[in-house]
């Protein structure tokens, strides 16, 4: 045990400094929700986006100084990964909020100040669990983000479906935070130390370890954890209705923004320090990234709600993110970062189209209510059609370019099979997300109750306008965002 | 190789694209500026013709090598590199396409009436697709082009296509989309390869003809990307998407997938998978030969039953397609320049008849043969139109076709005579069922009342017939011309394909000079390729 220290030096706090804005914000905006007479409704989350670029500004500015170093006795790890996703969860957040701006318009409830601290919090969580390198700091981030996810799921408090999704998440999440703390323990038990660098040292002393049960418990538990947050099949169960029931500007934050941070864990946390028992993982994670990819697409053709789509599409998603997990590189690991950048953007970018199509305290969620849109409003259509293709991964969009490179990594690890049946599930995933375009381009507009888009603000407009130019960029001047990926890997030196 | 310092090939790529850039900004709010659209979009591709034409003249045609090439460093991790070139067989496939698109503007001039704009700005967009897959010469931006082509004419059939345009469009996006994904491990697994054997992974067509690519490995890498090109040719059994996005495709759609598009597929063979894998090529030429001629009579067959004029002329693409992948496979200078040749003659020909079938629908808004008859009375200079097309399409002498048919069964003769004598039983096939459509269609007393009063062909449809017909009988006449330009390479292509293969034989027969013939092999083509010189034909 070290002795702490009751003044640390500025450099820790400068560590965390995005999220002290964060969290800060949040306070702010709670306290302008109470005093609601006082200041209208959009100054609220006004404020709240203001606090989310400050702490976006504030990772860019800090930067990383290329050598990792530790702030909080070891707590909080300060690296490139640090830095990479601290800016990828940021966008998030950010993105999140103006999506979120537009939808309050439909509904009372999302104009509240709980909400934008919320999901500031949540975004809080987030960071921590990226930036973390003690399992406990870990967990507690793991919790701060999942408990202010649960309550954003139940904030459309008028509809059923809301509040049977926020209780499915949170019965759900509480067994996986469960598994994840048992696991905690197990490989506390295997390496007496819950620091993450220590963990990886004292494995590498005593290889003999790696036999240990307890070891293997640990693990096994903390992938179901982990699963249960990015939605790996079998732990996927809750997904659907959970992101059919959710607000859908929560929706999208859930689907990005804690896969990103349930994706930095795991690296964090099992790819790297665990990594002598990749041998052991592999056949097991082979089946579960197999599984992943092949459920999400096939039940995604079945869908007629959007957002359920979406939801089984998010899941295949993280089949394909898991290729990296298996092929275990560290050039693995950066096609994991590039690809969880880019679904941030194709992702929300989705679901701030289909957040658009709402009226007051209603939602359009069917496919068919996409009819005949894409000519209607062609900015739109063609902002969608932009999402929908990066998502399908064709070329010259993000989505192809993180899919090549995560195949690429995989194949160069030597895993054929499961990169064709990447390949297969990608063209089965074309079928669904064409549905969509279909619908908005080929379709008619139905009679009398055609669906209009009520409100534009600029806010969302931003934010198409943002996630598109991205993911187009990120699709065609990829060379910049590979090399950051590249250099933002976590490693043990 | 080239001291042509502008930048043509990026320019002939990325100008449509800019012009549809232009378009968007353009309101066309209920169509009240889509006449002012269509001049734009029309001056535009006759520009892109125009900026074409120097490559025909600064052609090098003693040269095997690429030429007016273009490198630049793309994106530096994986060695992918924005590089583009043509050679003598890419060369016409370029003009063929800055040809084409100029037509299909105007020929949809009336026909299009609803989304004008969106309409344009998709056929501009198709053309740097189309054109950027012909040129490039990095297997990764190959594939962003080739799946680029998929989403404009997704939507030409979707949205200004008939009645079963859903069905057809996403039929048409899957089957290709599928056949591509194989292609896309394959490359992968191509970098892989180069990765491991060199150190340095690289998609660099060039680099990737040199590399030694084990025969196991081989045999799937080529399955891969000969079941891409295979079903955008489409050969015969995966021919199903065809007619559907034929019939269903708008004229202007019709007529880039059949003179341009399926042509992708057959230069995939000949850019791609024959140089890449010599020996897989090889075990796989009888299978791709039989295919290549059930298509051809199969085809013909049932082009011959149908009632439809349009889905007719699709059904002989499919026996037409059938001649080039023969061949391409023959392996022979005769074969493979009369493949590239009636590749050329397909699209013209092909293109031809569903630029007058389209012509016909907007008139009487029917294509069933039996709706029409005694038309040569009523629109002569129409029947004038078809009549060329027609002989073209059947290989008379004296057009086009007829080049390109001798050029191919002569090389399918010399390698495997049976395959040829069946060949000639399709061309048979051809005649009939072409002569057939025209007889019903423009001989005999007018039957139907609608028809006697049909106008004859405007000024502007003939102004599209035009340079089709008079190219169908220069081509004809002055084979030369276009076969010289692309002499070298085919020769160069022939040679280097054999070598690789004697080579792969050897080691296959496990001869031990297998490994010194390799190096020296490697060395000799790589310095023939360095010196562009050309090389003797066998």
């Amino acid at each position: 045990m070290e002795t702490f220290k009751v003044i640390l030096p500025a450099t820790d706090y400068v560590a965390v400094l995005p999220q002290i804005v964060l969290v800060a914000t949040a306070l702010i905006v709670l306290m302008m929700g109470v005093f609601k007479r006082l200041v209208n409704g959009s100054a609220v989350g006004c404020t709240a986006l203001a606090g989310s670029i400050i702490a976006f500004v504030c990772t860019l500015f800090i930067g990383h100084h290329g050598r990792p170093s530790s702030a909080f006795a070891g707590m909080v790890l300060h690296d490139g990964f640090s830095f990479f996703l601290t800016g990828v969860i940021c966008i998030i957040i950010i993105l999140t909020i103006l999506v979120s701006m537009n939808y309050g318009k439909f509904f009372e409830s999302i104009r509240s100040g709980e909400y934008y601290s919320l999901v500031l919090f949540a975004g809080a969580g987030m960071v921590f669990m990226a930036v973390a390198g003690n399992l406990i700091l870990l967990f507690v981030a793991l919790e701060t983000m999942s408990i202010a996810i649960y309550a954003l799921t139940g904030f459309h408090k008028d509809q059923l479906k809301s509040g049977e999704a926020a209780f499915k998440y949170f019965l759900l999440g509480a067994f996986g935070s469960a598994f994840l703390l048992f696991g905690f323990a197990f490989v506390y038990g295997a390496t007496g130390s819950l620091d993450i660098v220590k963990i990886a040292g004292f494995i590498k002393t005593h290889p003999r370890i790696l036999n240990l049960k307890f070891l293997v418990a640990g693990f096994v538990l903390m992938i179901s954890g982990f699963g249960f947050k990015i939605s790996m099949v079998p732990f996927h169960m809750w997904t659907p209705d959970t992101y059919e029931g959710a607000p859908t500007s929560i929706t999208g934050f859930m689907a990005t923004g804690v896969k990103a941070a349930a994706f930095a864990a795991l690296i964090r946390a099992i790819l790297v320090p665990l990594a002598p028992m990749q041998h052991s993982w592999v056949p097991i994670m082979w089946v579960a990234t197999f599984l992943t990819m092949t459920v999400g697409n096939i039940i995604a053709l079945a869908q007629e709600n959007i957002k359920r789509m979406l939801a089984y599409s998010s899941i295949a998603h993280a089949g394909y993110i898991l290729l990296g997990f298996v092929a275990g590189t560290g050039l693995a690991q950066a096609g994991m970062l590039y690809y969880l950048l880019v679904y941030a953007f194709m992702n929300i970018g989705a679901f701030a189209v289909v957040a658009l199509l709402c009226k007051k305290g209603e939602e359009f969620n069917n496919i068919s209510d996409f009819a005949g849109l894409g000519f209607k409003y062609p900015v739109i259509g063609l902002v969608m059609s932009v999402f929908l293709f990066s998502l399908a991964g064709l070329p010259p969009t993000g989505g192809f370019m993180g899919k090549f490179y995560l195949f690429t990594e995989a194949l160069r690890s030597g895993y054929v099979w499961l990169v064709l049946a990447a390949g297969v599930n990608s063209v089965v995933s074309i079928y669904y997300y064409l549905r969509v375009i279909v619908t908005m381009y080929f379709k008619p507009e139905p009679e009398g109750n055609a669906v209009v888009i009520s409100s534009i603000s600029p806010g969302i407009v931003i934010a198409l306008a943002a996630a598109a130019t991205a993911v187009l960029v990120l699709g065609i001047f990829p060379s910049y965002f590979f090399s950051l990926a590249g250099n933002s890997i976590f490693s043990l030196m | 190789m080239n001291h042509f310092s502008f930048p043509i090939l990026s320019t002939l790529i990325f100008f449509p694209l800019v012009c549809a850039v232009l378009l968007m900004f353009i309101r066309s709010e209920g169509g009240e500026n889509d006449e002012l659209l269509r001049k734009i979009a029309l001056v535009a591709s006759i520009v892109e013709f125009l900026i074409s034409l120097p490559l025909l003249k600064y052609f090098n045609d003693a040269t095997a090598g690429m030429q007016f090439v273009e490198f630049v460093p793309w994106v530096k991790s994986f060695s992918l590199n924005y590089f583009v070139g043509i050679d003598g067989i890419s060369l016409w496939l370029v003009m063929l396409t800055t040809f084409f698109v100029p037509l299909c503007v105007l020929c949809s001039w009336t026909y299009i009436q609803k989304k004008t704009k969106y309409f344009l700005i998709s056929m501009l967009f198709l053309e740097t697709a189309m054109i950027g897959a012909f040129v490039s010469l990095d297997l990764v931006v190959f594939y962003v082009f080739w799946e680029l082509m998929l989403i404009p004419m997704f939507l030409l059939i979707g949205v200004w296509g008939g009645e079963r345009r859903i069905y057809s469009a996403v039929k048409f996006f899957l089957y290709t989309a599928a056949g591509s994904i194989f292609m896309l491990v394959a490359i992968i697994y191509l970098y892989y390869l180069s990765y491991k054997t060199t150190g340095v992974g690289t998609f660099n067509l060039l680099e990737l003809y040199k590399l030694h690519i084990p025969i196991a490995a081989q045999l799937w890498l080529c399955a891969a990307f000969t079941i891409a090109f295979a079903i955008k040719v489409p050969l015969f059994p995966l021919h199903t998407w065809l007619p559907d996005a034929h019939v269903e495709a708008p004229t202007a759609g019709s007529v880039i997938l059949a003179a341009i598009l399926l042509k992708m597929g057959t230069y995939g063979f000949l850019r791609f998978s024959m140089p890449l894998f010599p020996y897989a090529s090889h075990e796989f030429m009888p299978v791709i030969a039989f295919l290549a001629i059930a298509g051809i009579i199969y085809g013909a067959l049932v082009a011959w039953a149908q009632p439809d004029m349009k889905k007719l002329v699709a059904y002989s693409s499919v026996s037409h397609l059938g001649y080039v992948v023969l061949g391409l496979f023959a392996l022979n200078i005769q074969g493979i320049e009369g493949g590239i040749y009636q590749m050329l003659n397909h699209g013209v020909n092909t293109g031809a008849l569903f630029l007058l079938v389209g012509m016909i629908y907007e008139r009487r808004h029917t294509r069933q043969m039996d709706d029409f008859g005694g038309l040569a009375k009523v629109m002569p200079i129409f029947a004038i139109f078809l009549m060329i097309a027609t002989l073209g399409s059947v290989a008379v002498p004296g057009t086009n076709s007829f080049v390109g048919e001798i050029l191919i069964l002569v090389g399918a003769f010399r390698t495997y005579p049976i395959c040829g004598v069946f060949a000639v039983s399709g061309m048979v096939f051809g005649v009939v069922y072409m002569l057939w459509m025209y007889q019903k269609v423009m001989f005999g007393p007018v039957t139907v009342e609608a028809n006697r009063k049909l106008p004859d062909l405007n000024r502007r449809e003939i102004v599209t017939m035009l340079p089709i017909a008079v190219l169908v009988f220069v081509m004809g006449v002055f084979p030369g011309m276009f076969l010289h330009k692309m002499d070298s390479s085919v020769r160069y292509f022939i040679d280097q394909y054999q070598s690789k293969y004697e080579m792969y034989q050897a080691e296959k027969t496990g001869n031990g000079l297998a490994s010194r013939l390799h190096g020296y092999k490697v060395a000799n083509c790589d310095a023939r390729f360095q010196g562009g010189v050309d090389t003797p034909g066998r």
